[in-house]
């Protein structure tokens, strides 16, 4: 059985994401006829005498019409080695929000770039995004390679500024992988290109292959939000209690000794069940009922952690917000905070900072947050949450901010995580050195039990 | 006991739909599972059974009829409901064109007819979060869904004002008269769909399954006899040996021809097939490039 890579693709409008996701999925013979017949038919109605690959992906009416993909779609394709889930989002500026969604969920990320540009202002716009997000692995495509002749030293520029760009984000250069690719002809996407013979390095498709998948951190500790409590009341489960939920982060174990917060109450782990069988074990990402050995009262919105190293709690913390929402946000705004499976209610209390996209620097104590803007603030809530920093745990380090007054998702909240890792990315960058460095989780006020 | 093992894409894509099931469980006052015997619902609720074993599935069903389903699919569709003690409300179809809320179309299908009988289920009921079999890789449009779609209070889609999705925190937030479509099994395809129904022994209608049946060609689909008319004069009828990949209103959709009689055998047809399954089988599919997105902006599935 093969495993499972999700990853998502970033890039400005017109790099041909669209075209680089319908060659892999037209390559691997994820398509089938009919669709493609389709995809044939409506080319040739706009004149076109190849089939236009994007139309493989940009599937709603708007999109056709406009030639430009506007929400993010998934897309599925495996082969014999690996199933992939793939988040394809549009490049369009106004659309980083769907870049947000895509990163946040994704293992991995293709970055294109188109060869005659290199890396543009959009490029590390989204480099950075993805960084903030903790996409753990990125590939920088660099496409349209045959419209520069397949030069090797356009490709080598590219790529040493590209480097650069990411090591100052803070990947590790074995994180980053640059792949010269021609997504309209199939250069280097499936199948070895012959006009790149200067390129010994592995094809796209072969690259998402054998990538190693970290997909939940199992070393990391144990975390797991209570999502429902199962009571049958049967005769013959009469006094059961189990605590459904998925494991967030690391393991549990039958006979570990656990913390139920924000209560702050302490118990063993008695038993690990599941409809096919109770589990010694179980591991970030299994969706499991856990029985403890005291009678707690625990419900729903609770979070059981390791007891050895609890999260914090504190109901003050500075946290990184992706504002999602042509509502902008002000300081003093009343929300929602959803945390695990417990929601808030919550006041954005300072905008401390917020990264200015087009200088790529931070600008201190904005007056407001706009449509895909990336800010730091200050938050207080209703009730204390048991907090982890973002980069120690992508899950329950992160948060929804809702409008409580109509219910929509406003914004992707990063508990912890700083905008310095934005700053000084590009030498260009002015200003902002002034905001606390990405690792210090200070902010969390109030340690937990 | 079991030791620990690694995960399988067949395990991820379980543990994501049970934890999609408790979210909701938690999040709302009246879910409903849309349940019409087909092997994606059926997984849906087996999927169920699971999130809350040992407690019962704390969620009724509900099947739109549309009257022109197949007789070994209703049949199945009663087994489920018997075996496990689920609570089934149906909404039939005829009954809305028999007072004349609806109006039977010219071309005989009903499939369309389901969406009005859909919404008065849903407002009557009150039911704010509606399971759904649908997966991303069915169709263009469908591949731009969310896992928890909000539908405005005359339940239309609108793709350009969906939630952003993040991690796997799902916002249920809507107001009164709104509800959420919740789809667990939208990363799933086709085949995993298959490869997990083999995995976890899950019965399913015997008409997915070939088997001989009389059929006459319609607009390139095998199609059967039954209430919804036909065969017409100028169709010929054939003895074949058939199967069903999807199973649905009888008017539209189609057979294909098969000598696959059980699950192994399918899996290896789904591998091998050159077409998608509603290309192959679902004659509303193929009404205009955007026909599925324009049923969604309406209300349907």
């Amino acid at each position: 059985m093969s495993d499972l890579l999700r990853l998502a693709t970033a890039g400005s409008v017109d790099d041909g994401k669209s075209t680089l996701v319908g060659r892999l999925l037209y390559d691997t013979k994820s398509v089938l006829a009919d669709t493609l017949d389709a995809v044939h038919r409506a080319s040739a109605d706009r004149g076109l005498s190849t089939p236009d690959l994007s139309l493989l992906v940009d599937g709603l009416r708007s999109e056709r019409e406009q030639g430009i993909t506007i929400d993010v779609a998934y897309r599925y394709f495996a082969t014999d080695k690996r199933s992939f889930v793939l988040a394809d989002t549009p490049g369009h500026v106004q659309y980083t929000r769907n870049t947000v969604t895509g990163a946040s969920t994704a293992q991995l990320a293709i970055l294109l770039v188109d060869a005659r540009k290199g890396v543009i202002e959009q490029t590390r716009r989204h480099a950075a995004v993805l960084a903030l997000l903790g996409v753990p692995r990125l590939v920088l495509a660099v496409n349209k390679i045959d419209l520069v002749d397949f030069d090797e030293t356009a490709f080598a520029r590219i790529s040493k500024e590209f480097t650069a760009h990411a090591t100052a984000l803070g990947y590790s250069p074995d994180a980053v992988v640059h792949i010269p690719v021609s997504a309209l002809a199939g250069d280097n996407v499936v199948e070895h290109s012959t006009n790149t013979p200067w390129y010994s390095g592995p094809t796209l498709l072969e690259h998402l292959e054998s990538v190693p998948v970290e997909a939940d951190p199992h070393d990391a500790v144990f975390r797991f939000p209570v999502q429902y409590v199962i009571r049958p009341r049967t005769a013959e489960h009469l006094d059961y209690r189990g605590y459904a939920g998925l494991v967030a982060s690391g393991t549990v174990k039958v006979g570990d000794e656990v913390v139920v917060l924000p209560a702050g109450l302490r118990s063993t782990v008695r038993k690990i069940d599941t409809y096919d069988g109770p589990l010694a074990e179980a591991a970030a990402g299994q969706s499991v009922t856990l029985l403890l050995a005291d009678d707690l009262d625990i419900s729903r919105g609770d979070l059981i952690a390791e007891a050895g190293t609890p999260p914090q709690v504190t109901d003050e913390f500075d946290a990184t917000l992706c504002w999602l929402s042509e509502k902008p946000l002000s300081p003093g705004a009343r929300v929602l905070v959803k945390h695990g499976a417990r929601t808030v209610q919550a006041i954005v209390t300072e905008l401390r900072a917020r990264f200015d996209e087009q200088r790529l620097a931070s600008v201190d104590s904005p007056v407001s947050l706009g449509l895909n803007e990336i800010g730091r603030v200050a938050i207080r809530t209703s009730e204390p949450l048991p907090l982890d920093g973002y980069y120690s745990s992508r899950r329950t380090g992160a948060f929804l901010v809702i409008d409580a007054a109509d219910g929509g998702t406003l914004a992707a909240g990063l508990v912890g995580a700083g905008l310095p890792v934005l700053d000084g990315v590009d030498s260009c960058t002015e200003g902002g050195n002034t905001a606390p460095s990405a690792s210090d989780d200070h902010a969390l006020v109030s340690p937990g039990p | 006991m079991t030791a620990p093992t690694r995960q399988t894409t067949l395990d991820r894509l379980e543990s994501e739909a049970i934890h999609i099931f408790r979210e909701v469980a938690g999040e709302f006052d009246r879910p409903v599972i849309l349940f019409s015997g087909g092997k994606d619902s059926t997984l849906l609720v087996h999927l169920a059974i699971k999130a809350f074993w040992p407690a019962p599935v704390p969620f009724p069903l509900l099947h739109v009829d549309t009257g022109h389903n197949f007789d070994e699919v209703i049949a199945f569709r009663d087994e489920v409901v018997a075996k496990h003690g689920l609570r089934l409300e149906v909404a039939k179809v005829q009954d809305w064109i028999d007072d004349g809320r609806l109006q039977e179309r010219p071309d005989g299908t009903r499939n369309p007819l389901q969406t009005v009988p859909l919404l008065d289920s849903i407002t009557s009921h009150k039911y704010d979060a509606v399971f759904g079999g649908g997966r991303r890789d069915e169709e263009r449009a469908r591949a731009k869904e969310r896992i928890f779609s909000l539908r405005n209070s005359f339940g239309q889609w609108e793709p350009r004002r969906q939630r952003p999705e993040l991690w796997n925190l799902y916002n249920g937030r809507h107001r009164a008269g709104e509800h959420v479509r919740v789809f667990p099994l939208s990363n799933w395809t086709e085949l995993d769909v298959w490869n997990y129904i083999d995995r976890e022994g899950i019965e399913l209608p015997p008409i997915y399954y070939s088997h001989q049946r009389d059929v006459y060609l319609r607009d390139g689909m095998w199609l059967t006899e039954g209430p919804w008319g036909g065969p017409r004069p100028e169709e010929t009828v054939l003895h074949k040996t058939i199967r069903y990949r999807t199973v649905g209103d009888g008017s539209c959709t189609g057979a294909v021809e098969s000598e696959a009689s059980d699950i192994r055998e399918v899996i290896a047809e789904v591998a091998a097939s050159r077409l998608t399954e509603r290309g192959a089988t679902r004659a509303d599919d193929r009404l205009s490039e955007a026909a599925m997105e324009d049923r969604k902006r309406e209300g349907y599935f």
